[in-house]
């Protein structure tokens, strides 16, 4: 009956194919990042599953699993224009992070609580750049708490999840037109900072084991919008005439932090685990970034469409158990953006892209595991533009060649006992 | 050992990044100069050629003059150095031109926009800026730029030895500002510009041989009727004989060619592509304006005027105060027949009679039919000068309290001619301009060079002219905040502004990327300034 389900589920998810990228980071787990960041449908040897579906933790053997680990990452941009002779480039890290502990207090029941970063985005480009207009820099962060439960039904059913607590925060700098400057000539920019912003989601999924060496899983994050109130906003560089226009205020805004569904598979052969992931991100909650600058009528909400669409990411994985000490890994996903033609911000100068990873877990005589992934994201170029920056009235398109790569490197440290 | 390797592989993995890299990404073969060569590049011309925008040159300003902005685009594609005259003693970025030490009401401190608002809660609007002048007109550089584009220059001046003597600056025969840069007294812009050895060369020359007479209102003499030849001899807002310009706007481009440059000249706009000849409307008095409860009266006075016309044949000339509809400036024409006689003779009787509503005397009769013996209300037909916005509405004293209450300059008493272009010397315009532009294609044709239409250019952007980002900017005024990041006219309304400029470079480069099979990057308006914009000017 619910391997029926199941598929059904999986069936209409994948005839309604479209296209994560966006500010989305996958890199909640080394294990299963070495992998394609797969794991909807794993046991993992820690606690990385309260992430990918909290209902796969209560299959652990242990009654403590403790996993904790950083990615270091680094996304370049290449930008140009030919038409203009534009050429820019931007270099980005980003320390995206994990702590996974889970208690199995009864043979049917495990707690945790999961900290991780899944939503982030950090881009700087040289201050005054041709895309000034759109964006400076921009520093995005939410970082979850979620404690969960899981039920073992039987041997071959869970289900488990939780609530999830979420504190972000985003400041985004950009110049206010394309041509305003102060007396002296240095370009008129506005920085827009929330802080601290705060809102509940929550996350629920399921495991089926089908027999020893088939699973399939299913888990579900809510969406969770981010309603900043008491934003601030500060104007730099502001010419006499518009001092009375350009106020330090308060801003009122909303991001979302969109739904994200995951189903997949795994199949354990001997030594070896294979992983499908299927995510389906829905983006289309993205539509417009609004920012309403409350104590300047003047300027009023600025509403800046993004149209994102849902997307959809395919993800490959395999493991192998070389003996009790080593495990080797690798994987591969495709990441479609969730840009729609002629809405590509340089904010997040992504498109589809597809991953390369790899790792290795390495299992120490006192039961501490390390463990270690790379991944290198590789982004086909795209002649994309952002058409909806209105300036007097008018749309003006702004655009070029994009080609990004983001590489990243992470180690982490696994405890069971 | 082993071990503690493996804790190396995220560092490694950091350090493989592989920067990525664009497919078809700029190098040094992405650009070319094409059939031309951009090594020494001298632009030839008039204020349009120098940067001179919001009425004069100042040193930020002129950093924004087309031929700079192309030469930074030729740098890319193997150009050399550009030089612009020296401004170095614009020592407050204002312009204007001091004459041994003193201000002149004709070379001014740039216009400014000041936002402060006034009496009726509106901004102030354009203004000389008050920061004092420090350029001095007798301060010679004594040195050929590659800008040798000298505002005020007619084609002939071009040519005409003394054009930069510091002794003719008295006598009215040479330019301030050639005399600041021309090499000797004798030398011609000509002369000096061809000392630079030109590969490449902009012409865009012409326009002030029928701009001066347009920007006058029409005060010069049309040498293509009076059949002047003698160019020496006209008046400077004189239109040039067509002879006179073909002659010497062939002998200009055989000399710019003479050496085997390339180069690109351009034609000459209509004013009807110019906001300083669009922006004030024929009818800007709407009733409330003129005062509702005013025109009744108004009307009396006006419809005995219209009266006295009628009966001569001439009723036509003026019209009725309206209460409902946007009524028409009065205006001096001195195309028509003066009917001040009839006027004068026509109130004395009435006077006489006592119907005159009035107690006048004989010289306000005599000033009535000096002032209305021309008049007429404006048509659409007519182009109101940007310079008469600021004459509409200005009080005219007699020294008769009663006839001073309501005599007010575009209302009641005419707008003098010098601030209208008329129908008459609008078809005057308008044939020089297309003969000239006639010329200057043929020339060019014959000589193999580039074409920037300038005026097909401009007469587009009276409707709007899409750009490549898809931005669409126009030939108007600045409006305010409307068309800020937009506008391309400079605040003189004849000149552009940097923005303007840009556009301008923008499309001068095209016709070269087309016409010598050149790939040169364009330049984007959008970045660069529009009007200033200050609060207070004191």
């Amino acid at each position: 009956m619910i391997r029926k389900l199941l598929s059904l589920s999986l069936l209409t998810l994948l005839s309604t194919s479209a296209f994560a990228g966006g500010y989305r980071v996958a890199m909640q787990g080394n294990k299963q990042l070495a992998m394609g960041h797969t794991g909807v449908a794993v046991i993992s040897n820690g606690a990385e599953s309260l992430f990918f579906n909290p209902a796969a933790s209560v299959y652990s053997e242990n009654k403590f699993d403790i996993s904790g680990g950083v990615s270091y990452l680094v996304a370049d941009t290449k930008f140009q224009n030919k038409t203009y002779g534009w050429e820019n480039e931007t270099r980005n890290p980003g320390t995206p992070f994990y702590l996974y502990g889970s208690y199995k207090a009864t043979d049917w029941m495990t707690v945790g609580l999961a900290v991780y970063s899944p939503y982030g985005s950090k881009v700087e480009w040289d201050k005054d750049w041709q895309g000034s207009h759109l964006v400076n820099n921009i520093d995005l962060k939410a970082i979850y708490f979620q404690p969960t439960v899981a039920i073992k039904v039987s041997k071959h059913f869970s289900f488990g999840g939780g609530p999830i607590f979420v504190n972000g925060g985003v400041t985004f700098n950009k110049n206010l037109s394309r041509s305003m400057t102060d007396e002296q000539g240095n370009r008129t920019n506005v920085t827009v900072e929330a802080k601290n912003v705060t809102a509940w989601g929550w996350t629920a999924g399921y495991l089926v084991n089908v027999d020893d060496h088939l699973r399939l899983g299913l888990n579900y994050r809510s969406k969770i919008i981010m309603n900043e109130t008491s934003g601030k906003s500060k104007f730099e560089n502001v010419p006499r005439f518009g001092q009375s226009i350009f106020k330090d205020g308060t801003i009122k805004a909303e991001m979302p932090l969109p739904a994200e569904l995951t189903v997949g598979a795994s199949y354990t052969w001997n030594k070896w685990l294979f992983a499908f992931d299927y995510n389906r991100s829905f983006w289309t909650a993205y539509k417009a970034l609004t920012i309403d600058f409350v104590d300047n009528p003047a300027i009023g909400t600025s509403v800046n469409p993004r149209n994102y669409k849902d997307s959809s990411t395919y993800r490959l994985g395999v493991q192998y158990t070389m003996n009790e000490q080593l495990t080797l890994r690798a994987g591969w996903y495709y990441d479609e953006s969730p840009v729609q033609k002629g809405y590509f911000a340089p904010e997040t100068p992504r498109n589809d892209s597809r991953a390369y990873t790899g790792g290795l877990s390495y299992k120490f005589k006192n039961g501490i595991g390390i463990d270690l992934s790379f991944s290198y994201l590789h982004f086909s170029d795209t002649n994309s533009s952002y058409d909806y920056y209105m300036e007097d009235g008018h749309n003006v398109s702004f655009g070029g060649t994009y080609k990004s790569a983001v590489t990243s490197g992470g180690i982490g440290v696994s405890y069971s006992f | 050992m082993k071990k503690r390797y493996l804790l190396l592989l995220p560092a490694i993995a950091v350090l493989a990044s592989c920067e990525p890299s664009i497919k078809d990404e700029i190098d040094s073969s992405t650009y070319s100069a094409g059939e031309a060569n951009f090594s020494s590049y001298v632009a030839v011309g008039n204020s349009l050629t120098s940067g001179f925008m919001d009425g004069t040159v100042f040193k930020s300003g002129q950093k924004n003059s087309f031929p700079n902005i192309l030469a930074g685009q030729f740098k890319i594609v193997g150009g050399g150095e550009f030089t612009q005259p020296s401004y170095e003693d614009d020592v407050n970025d204002v312009g204007g031109l001091l004459f041994t030490g003193a201000p002149n009401e004709g070379f001014p401190s740039k216009l400014i926009v000041n936002m402060q608002p006034g009496a009726d809660g509106q901004p102030l609007g354009p203004q000389n800026i008050n920061k004092p002048v420090t350029i001095e007109a007798s301060k010679q550089q004594k040195k050929a730029y590659h800008n040798a584009g000298v505002p005020g220059a007619k084609t002939f001046h071009l040519i005409a030895p003394g054009y930069g003597s510091l002794a003719g600056l008295t006598q009215g025969t040479a330019n301030p500002y050639f005399v600041r840069t021309a090499t000797s007294d004798n030398t011609t812009v000509l002369a000096d510009a061809m000392s630079l050895k030109p590969t490449f060369f902009t012409n865009w020359i012409g326009a002030n041989d029928v701009l001066s007479y347009a920007t006058s209102g029409g005060e010069g003499v049309d040498q293509n009727k009076a059949g002047g030849l003698n160019p020496a001899v006209y008046g400077s807002n004189d239109i040039t004989h067509a002879g006179v310009f073909k002659q010497v706007y062939e002998g200009i481009t055989t000399t710019l060619t003479s050496q085997g440059a390339k180069g690109v000249v351009a034609t000459i706009p209509d004013v009807t592509a110019i906001p300083f000849f669009t922006t004030v409307p024929y009818n800007p008095l709407s009733p409330q304006v003129i005062g509702v409860d005013n025109i009744d009266q108004l009307n009396v006075f006006v419809g005995m005027l219209k009266q006295i016309l009628t009966a001569a044949g001439e009723g036509s000339r003026l019209e009725l105060f309206s209460k409902t509809k946007a009524n028409p400036l009065l205006i001096q024409d001195k195309t028509l027949k003066d009917m001040g006689p009839v006027l004068v003779q026509a109130i004395k009787g009435l006077v006489a009679s006592g119907k005159f509503p009035l107690p006048v005397t004989d010289a306000e009769i005599a000033f009535i039919g000096a002032t209305y013996g021309q008049a007429r209300h404006a048509t659409a037909k007519d182009l109101m000068l940007l310079t008469s916005k600021s004459q509409i509405g200005l009080p005219v004293k007699t020294g008769n309290a009663a006839m001073d209450s309501f005599l007010k300059k575009g209302v009641t008493v005419p707008i003098e001619d010098k601030f209208v272009l008329n129908p008459v010397e609008q078809a005057n315009i308008k044939e020089a301009t297309v003969t000239f532009n006639t010329i200057i294609k043929a020339t060019a044709a014959s000589k193999g060079l580039a074409v920037a239409d300038m005026n097909d250019i401009l007469n587009k952007a009276v409707a709007g002219l899409r750009v490549e980002d898809g931005q669409i900017y126009t030939a108007d005024y600045f409006k305010g905040m409307g068309n800020l990041n937009t506008v391309m006219f400079s605040l003189d309304g004849v000149h552009l502004n940097a923005r303007g400029y840009a556009f301008i470079a923008s499309e001068i480069l095209k016709t070269i990327n087309k016409h010598y099979k050149a790939n040169i990057p364009l330049v984007n308006p959008a970045v660069y300034p529009g009007p200033t914009l200050v609060v207070g000017n004191k």
